[in-house]
């Protein structure tokens, strides 16, 4: 193989490297800057609604991964299954979503947050009143555009270059 | 006759020296460790640019959390890797090992006794200035091939071999491109080059200059001719073993190399401290900043070359352009014994070109696939 | 009088800064000269086939995620047609679009990691990585915006998809084709003359026709190695034939034509996604395919050029709601058999090249 271009080739790759340092790099600078997440984003947590759940355990079925436990009884006088404990390791979960598209009853969202580590790997599993919602915990809209509709627009980098904190 | 009458004999004409209380010793060890700490402060400013300058054009920020703007980010990393556990393995020959490091910090800094920071200011004005450069920056090979050796590792090995074949094959090209400036001005003294150069030695030596850039990012393992510690293939090269102290040291070595390397760039191509309205000292630190940033412009561009193509670099493609150029200045010194004219300047340009283009269209670079 | 060498064994360990995840490799070395290489893998094995018998169909597209983790999509397509060639469903109009231009996309995003990646290898020290990356991240966000996740997507079900796109996706996709030829044209000006790059990979590493062929590669090493071979034109299916597009081929097939098969075919991807945005009818976008999916008694295989070569599901179903054996046909794993003869004769910088122009990702490999 020659030496081919005669260096021409170099010179071009340095022409394009120093333009580089002229932009605004592509950068945002996290806990200062933070993005806005898509509106459908498959977040952390799961959000439950007391009020609509039936305890039917379609989501439980539906889990690839097993992560829903769900114990019920009956409630003779209502005719209707009582909920005693619905729980749900974040920590096995994947994030897939098939809880979400399983409920017939809608109660069952994906949550919007994205930062919920813990320190220890018991408090992943949450339970009863833990999973409704709160202005904590708002829901995300995987597979509910009416939530959807309400939520701040995603940042896109094709949109805007995030402006730098300097 | 004693030292410090040597020393007062080989002041330049009419300087005196400065009447600093202590006398003749104390004078040196003062200067000493002032020199020391200027390449360390130095070496903090040279990693800072690299690694904010190198962030910027890769369209991302450098590091801009420690201290403003990432300034104090070179005295974390020196805090860090003080504070790590000195792990020697068991196999190295641990006199080998310890040594190491010492013997490749040692020249480099050695180098910055001879390089003028202004009309007669430095540690000692050799006559032999540019000579004992190239002289000590030899040594420094010697540390990496007993780290190679010392840590019982066989990538370390292979990595302190590549390297040990590399500096030594390209210490010919380095030496014959600064003959040519050598030979225009007469004296091997760099303070005298310095003096020497009403039109920097970048314009009548253009070849010249190239061919030690080259050389010289090949003496120090800088990219794009930094195999020895290839990140991608061999981990971490002749200093995979090393944590600690020693770390600190072959990190400080390699860029002490490239500010030293920057160093004398400026004061042989770019006339050294001389300037228009600022202080000498400051035009030469500028000037090696410069330079040093060029060097991290062709680290940010250009892919690795392989060992093959290294030596073929420099046997075939630098060493006979080395010649030629010093053939050709040679003959120019002749012509015009009392300074090179300006036609000069066109005229070394030119043959710079014809002789790079010819030279591309004719060699080939390295091996292909051998038989096994 | 030749000097007396002995061959010595270097181990390119599982945990290696550039193996493109946990591979391992025995080299024999002589010199930097290589002898012989014993490759060693399954260090990433998950046991996805035989979970694939205790899921549900839709249950099972999660895991098929995370076979080839940097192309997921494509993943998911060739799963879902395989089970709707079983099962005889149709897909609506409007998701055999939507399905082309989201693959076609994946094509673009995974061709910004092999190059990338491939400059890394050579040594660019992370620049033209960091330029290709910046790009996938404006294709991450749009399938951020139509599934909600950024890398295991879980976006296709079998029958189309979960949710129709969202307003703001087909104009976001009209501004990417705005403006990524731009981005194209200035990284061929910066890394496509450059020397080293050509010292380092021209030549190097020459598969020949009648090698690839018999090993059965496909996709772009294949391509660049001259053989005329793309299942979107070879043996169309979903909706490629009213396309217009072209297969690039190069005739040498060492590392530089490889990376020169992958540009060229972003821009093809380009020209694809063009049309499809122009044409794409309204409808709905998910045929009525029960929760649980119960296909007949029988198998199916069905097969896609994903953007690393041909990926086939095969799935055979005994009428119950999980397959009885999904077996996937790896990619990656078949275009690796061809790299001990491209490597011997070569040295240790080229081979790290090498390994890293095929392409290849571990998930799909270990499975």
């Amino acid at each position: 193989m020659k030496f081919e271009r005669y260096g021409l080739g170099i010179i071009k790759g340095m022409i394009v490297t120093i333009t580089h340092l002229l932009r605004h790099p592509t950068v945002s600078q996290y806990p200062e800057q933070r993005l806005n997440m898509s509106r459908r984003i498959r977040g952390n947590e799961l959000i439950w609604s007391r009020e609509k759940c039936t305890g039917c355990a379609t989501c439980a079925k539906t889990c690839p991964q097993g992560a829903i436990e769900i114990v019920t009884s009956t409630n003779m006088a209502d005719n209707r299954y009582e909920v005693e404990k619905y729980q749900v390791d974040t920590g096995y979960c994947i994030q897939c979503g098939l809880c979400v598209e399983a409920c017939p009853y809608d109660a069952l969202f994906m949550g919007y947050s994205y930062e919920r580590a813990q320190y220890r790997r018991g408090d992943l599993v949450q339970a009863n009143d833990q999973l409704l919602e709160s202005p904590e915990r708002p829901a995300s809209g995987y597979f509910h555009p009416e939530i959807a509709g309400k939520l701040p627009e995603q940042t896109l980098l094709l949109e805007k270059i995030v402006e730098k904190k300097k | 006759m004693t030292i410090p009458d040597v020393y007062i004999a080989s002041l330049p004409m009419g300087a005196t020296p400065p009447d600093w209380p202590g006398g003749y010793w104390w004078h040196w060890l003062f200067f000493s460790v002032v020199l020391i700490a200027f390449l360390l402060v130095m070496v903090m400013a040279a990693i800072y640019i690299e690694r904010r300058g190198m962030g910027r054009m890769q369209s991302r920020l450098g590091p801009n959390r420690a201290g403003p703007f990432g300034l104090l980010q070179p005295v974390a990393d020196v805090i860090k890797v003080l504070l790590k556990e000195n792990i020697v393995p068991d196999n190295a020959d641990k006199i080998v090992h310890w040594l190491a490091p010492v013997i490749a910090f040692v020249p480099v800094a050695m180098i910055f006794a001879v390089v003028p920071f202004r009309d007669g200011a430095m540690l000692v004005d050799l006559d032999v200035g540019i000579l004992y450069v190239i002289a000590a920056s030899s040594i420094a090979t010697i540390g990496v091939f007993m780290a190679g050796w010392g840590s019982s590792n066989k990538y370390s090995l292979l990595g302190a071999m590549r390297n040990v074949a590399a500096v030594v094959s390209y210490e010919i090209p380095l030496a014959l491109s600064v003959i040519g400036t050598v030979l225009i001005t007469g004296t091997m003294s760099l303070n005298g080059i310095v003096l020497a150069q009403d039109i920097p030695y970048i314009l009548l030596q253009p070849l010249g200059f190239l061919i030690f850039f080259i050389a010289g990012c090949a003496e120090i393992n800088r990219s794009p001719f930094d195999l020895m510690e290839a990140d991608s293939e061999l981990v971490a090269g002749f200093h995979t073993e090393y944590s600690g102290m020693k770390f600190a040291l072959f990190y400080l070595v390699e860029y002490a190399e490239a500010i030293v390397i920057s160093a004398i760039i400026t004061t042989l191509f770019l006339s050294g401290w001389k300037g228009p309205w600022l202080p000498p000292w400051l035009w030469f630190i500028i000037k090696t900043l410069i330079v040093f940033f060029v060097m991290v412009w062709t680290r940010t561009t250009l892919p690795r070359v392989r060992i093959d193509q290294l030596m073929s670099l420099a046997w075939k493609f630098l060493f006979p352009l080395a010649l030629i150029n010093l053939f050709i200045t040679a003959i120019q010194v002749l012509v015009w014994p009392d300074g090179l004219p300006w036609v000069a300047i066109i005229i070394n340009i030119a043959i710079m070109v014809v002789l790079v283009v010819a030279w591309s269209k004719f060699f080939k670079l390295g091996w292909g696939r051998l038989e096994v | 009088m030749t000097l007396k060498t002995e061959p010595f064994v270097l181990n390119f360990g599982p945990v290696h800064p550039s193996t493109h995840g946990v591979y391992r490799m025995r080299a024999t070395l002589d010199g930097e000269v290589i002898l012989d290489i014993e490759p060693v893998f399954g260090y990433l094995h998950r046991g996805i086939e035989k979970l694939a018998e205790e899921r549900t169909y839709t249950g099972f597209i999660p895991l098929t995620d995370r076979l080839d983790y940097i192309s997921s999509m494509s993943n998911n397509m060739a799963y879902c047609m395989a089970v709707e060639k079983l099962t005889g469903i149709t897909v609506p109009e409007r998701a055999e679009y939507l399905r082309v231009i989201i693959a076609e996309l994946q094509r673009l995003a995974n061709h910004c990691i092999a190059i990338g990646s491939f400059f890394n290898d050579a040594g660019a020290y992370f620049t033209p990585f960091l330029y290709m990356f910046r790009e996938r991240e404006k294709i991450l966000d749009l399938f951020d915006m139509l599934s909600g996740q950024r890398l295991t997507y879980n976006y296709m079900r079998i029958g189309g998809f979960t949710q129709d796109i969202p307003d703001e996706f087909l104009p976001a996709v009209r501004k990417l084709l705005d403006t990524l030829p731009k981005f194209l044209d200035e990284y061929e000006f910066f890394i496509k003359e450059n020397e080293v790059l050509l010292a380092r990979a021209k030549g190097v590493g020459v598969l020949s026709r009648e090698i690839a062929v018999n090993c059965g590669i496909s996709g772009p090493v294949a391509r660049a190695s001259g053989i005329d071979w793309d299942l979107r034109k070879a043996d169309p299916y979903s909706i490629y034939d009213r396309f217009e597009f072209d297969i690039p081929t190069c005739e040498n097939g060492d590392c530089y034509d490889r990376y020169r098969v992958r540009f060229m075919e972003m821009r093809q991807s380009l020209r694809i996604i063009e049309q499809a945005v122009k044409d794409i009818p309204a409808g709905p976008v998910r045929s009525d395919v029960p929760h649980l999916v119960r296909p007949p008694a029988g198998e199916a295989y069905a097969h896609i050029e994903s953007p690393k070569g041909e990926l086939g599901f095969y799935v055979v179903s005994d009428d119950s709601i999980a397959p009885y054996r999904c077996h996937v046909r790896p990619t990656s794993l078949i275009n690796l058999a061809a790299l001990r003869e491209m490597v011997r004769g070569w040295k240790v910088a080229d081979l790290i090249l090498i390994f890293g122009s095929i392409d290849i990702c571990l998930g799909e490999v270990d499975r």
